[in-house]
């Protein structure tokens, strides 16, 4: 086998490849070629590190050096400094300076406070490589459970190890196995929900994309486990990397024998097949999803009975969510003592966050349960940018809430948000500064929930809709007191009578609001203004007389000739011509123009 | 495969290759690669310490690279950093030297004196 000195990690994540990078590993190749390099270096192509904000992403091995937004034009000086001559490109490393000269990627912010257990092969092993997977000890957890244990006392492991469902709800993993274990069939299935449909999640994505078969390796232990031999991934069709990974690696699998018949020699025979959805939201509800597989569309279906008792094809069937998948060959491989030592009382272990927003390291992180948001935010993401101040933090997208300044201390855990109206959820987590509007917010979440209602009952075809009227009418200026208590009784209207989890929580972004941020909603329907300045129907643009110097700069940039005046003069607008597009206000040099 | 065994077997073959990526406790060989080193003959000494670190499945020993020290003379000049910061510089390297430093410093720990810097410089 060759042996190389130095290995170049180019990161092929969706973030990355959407920056560039796939451009990156040719120019790479081309110029190790012409350095007379390439039987010294390696480069490979690897999964999300997670800092999707500063891609295009190269790590250089065994520096660990991690280049970032690496254009085409920076390889060459990559392989003649680096890679040739050993000098580190300062100028490509991630950060200010300070941080610049810790050159090894874990020492900066954006890692120390992090503990990758489910992203660990993310940005390390090539995805496409099964031998990589393997080096990592990847296959060890199923080899040692087929061969040494029994299915109860998989199980067991699991229920010790605390992990619950990280696709939202958190129902404990091992207590799921269990009841399908118990479910007496001959036939049994596995499912994995890769139906990944918040707005601003793609923690699943990027554990797919950069290490596919420790989910396939997951499948197969709990298939083990329930007495199954059949999996099922549901993955969406808008992931083609996602997709075309996964299959490389059922193939690999399969071509060592760690998928399909006998597997290791002994009795155990379990298979993976892919099922692509077409994208709805409804589909990552496991009733829907796995009507879905069935070949129907995908609507959900009353529970009970559970899919533990009556799943696919009417047959016993587990469904966990990827990165839940994601974490158990490592607990077997430790231990559940290992794995409950992390985190905190309740809630065991570790999250990853999609983090979005208005935060600097817009990416993706993993932190050990009860992390406060605060160290999120500030320690991990690097803050807010342009220096303005938090406001709020969504978790859980359109099913959960926001957390507002006041809370930015609390540590992050399944009962903890719950706690205080909000939700793990599957782990968006997008951040919002002082310019957003908590109505304008809640309408959007909304907006989304109208657009995804499958329409099977009416609560949520109905009551979502309905809601989202109000709050149309609240943010266009035209809202009543009344309007909020309607709201309420909608809210708790939907909650109790909706058919499926998601249009359960679908008035939580909505009653969340009202809970931390009533106030904005009494200013848009009492004094018929948007605090932050948002709801374009409540806003009007006026020129501080004082201010103004009359330059008439405003008057010829605005796109509807509604400024008028003398020169040297204050100018006016005229109200009833604006259409608030805020050019005049971006045009001024001497700030004299006001938002209110 | 057919076995555990031989998931492991295969998985001891591989595993050598990505400990590349493991980093922080390693011993670190850092062989001058400016243009001086170069010129005197240091990547036939890095590719000698590559080959014999794999050859002997060392583990925990990284291969890399460094600049010119300003010792344009004595080139090519290599490095053994162990994890503690304690630094051992050989010079006038070459690649029967790096075996015997790879097989006396870095297996039996060592230090090959007489390729020192101390004992050739004067």
């Amino acid at each position: 086998m060759q042996i190389y000195r130095s290995h170049v990690l180019v990161c092929s994540g969706t973030g990355c490849t959407a920056s560039g990078s796939a451009g990156l590993f040719d120019e790479f190749e081309s110029q190790l070629k012409t350095n007379g390099l390439e039987n010294e270096v390696k480069i490979v192509k690897t999964g999300c590190f997670g800092l999707c904000a500063e891609g295009p992403i190269v790590v250089v091995y065994p520096e660990g050096s991690m280049y970032c937004r690496v254009k085409k034009e920076d390889v060459a000086e990559i392989v003649s400094e680096h890679l040739l001559k050993g000098r580190i490109v300062k100028r490509l490393l991630q950060g200010n300076e300070e941080q610049a000269k810790a050159a090894d990627a874990e020492n900066t912010d954006f890692f120390k406070k992090q503990l990758r257990i489910a992203l660990r092969n993310c940005g390390k092993i090539n995805p496409e490589n099964i031998d990589e997977y393997i080096a990592e000890d990847g296959y060890e957890a199923l080899g040692r459970v087929i061969t040494t244990m029994t299915p109860e006392q998989v199980i067991d492991i699991m229920l010790k190890s605390g992990l619950r469902g990280r696709g939202g709800a958190g129902f404990p993993t091992g207590r799921k196995w269990d009841f399908a274990r118990k479910s007496v069939s001959d036939k049994k299935y596995v499912c994995c929900n890769a139906d990944e449909g918040d707005p601003g999640a793609f923690m699943d994505r990027s554990v797919l994309e950069g290490d596919p078969h420790v989910v396939l390796e997951a499948m197969a232990i709990a298939g083990y486990a329930i007495g199954s031999d059949q999996g099922y991934i549901y993955v969406r069709a808008e992931y083609p990397i996602a997709v075309k990974r996964l299959e490389i690696a059922i193939k690999q699998a399969k071509e060592y024998g760690l998928l399909g018949k006998n597997i290791l020699g002994t009795d155990f025979s379990f298979d993976i097949e892919l099922r692509l959805g077409a994208g709805a939201f409804v589909c990552g509800e496991e009733t829907a999803l796995m009507t879905s597989i069935e070949g129907h569309r995908g609507e959900p279906r009353p529970r009970p009975p559970f899919p533990a008792v009556k799943g696919l094809f009417q047959q016993p069937t587990i469904l966990n969510n990827v990165e839940t998948y994601a974490n158990v060959p490592r607990i077997i491989l430790n231990g559940p003592e290992w794995f409950s030592s992390i985190g905190s009382e309740r809630s065991k272990g570790t999250k990853v966050f999609a983090v979005g927003g208005k935060i600097n390291n817009t990416g993706l992180v993993e932190i050990p349960m009860g992390t406060t948001l605060r160290e999120v935010v500030y320690d991990i993401g690097g803050g807010i940018p342009n220096g303005k101040k938090f406001k709020a933090a969504q978790t859980g997208g359109p099913s959960g809430g926001c957390i507002p300044a006041s809370l930015i201390d609390t540590p992050i855990e399944y009962d903890t948000l719950i706690e205080i109206g909000s939700m793990m959820g599957s782990g968006g987590l997008i951040v919002m500064d002082e310019d957003t509007c908590m109505v304008d917010l809640a309408k959007f979440f909304l907006s989304f929930t109208v657009e995804e209602s499958c329409g099977k009952c009416p609560p949520c075809r109905i009551g979502t809709k309905r809601m989202y009227d109000i709050l149309e009418k609240i943010t266009s200026g035209k809202g009543e007191l009344s309007d909020i208590d309607d709201l309420y009784a909608l809210a708790s209207a939907i909650k109790n009578s909706a058919l499926c989890g998601l249009g359960q929580t679908a008035p939580n972004p909505v009653l969340s609001t009202l809970r931390y941020f009533k106030d904005e909603y009494i200013a848009h329907v009492v004094d018929k203004k948007c605090p932050a300045g948002v709801c374009k129907n409540l806003l009007q643009y006026k020129i501080v007389a004082d201010k103004c110097r009359g330059c008439s700069l405003c008057s010829k940039k605005c796109p509807v000739g509604c400024i008028s005046g003398e020169i040297k003069k204050p100018f006016v607008i005229d109200q009833s011509k604006c259409i608030k597009c805020g050019t005049c206000m971006d045009t001024c040099k001497f700030g004299a123009i006001v938002k209110e | 495969m057919k076995s555990l065994e031989e998931l492991r077997a295969l998985k001891a073959k591989v595993k050598n290759d990505m400990s590349l990526r493991d980093g922080a406790d390693d011993t670190r060989v850092v062989v001058g690669m400016a243009t001086c080193g170069i010129a005197a003959g240091a990547r036939p000494v890095m590719n000698a310490f590559v080959e014999e670190v794999s050859k002997r499945n060392i583990k925990n020993v990284q291969v890399t690279m460094t600049g010119c020290m300003g010792l344009c003379r004595l080139e090519p000049i290599v490095e053994v950093i162990d994890k503690d910061g304690n630094k051992v510089t050989y010079v006038k390297m070459n690649a029967e030297k790096a075996a015997r430093v790879v097989a006396e410093h870095l297996v039996n720990g060592h230090v090959v004196s007489e390729y020192t810097i101390g004992a050739t410089a004067q």
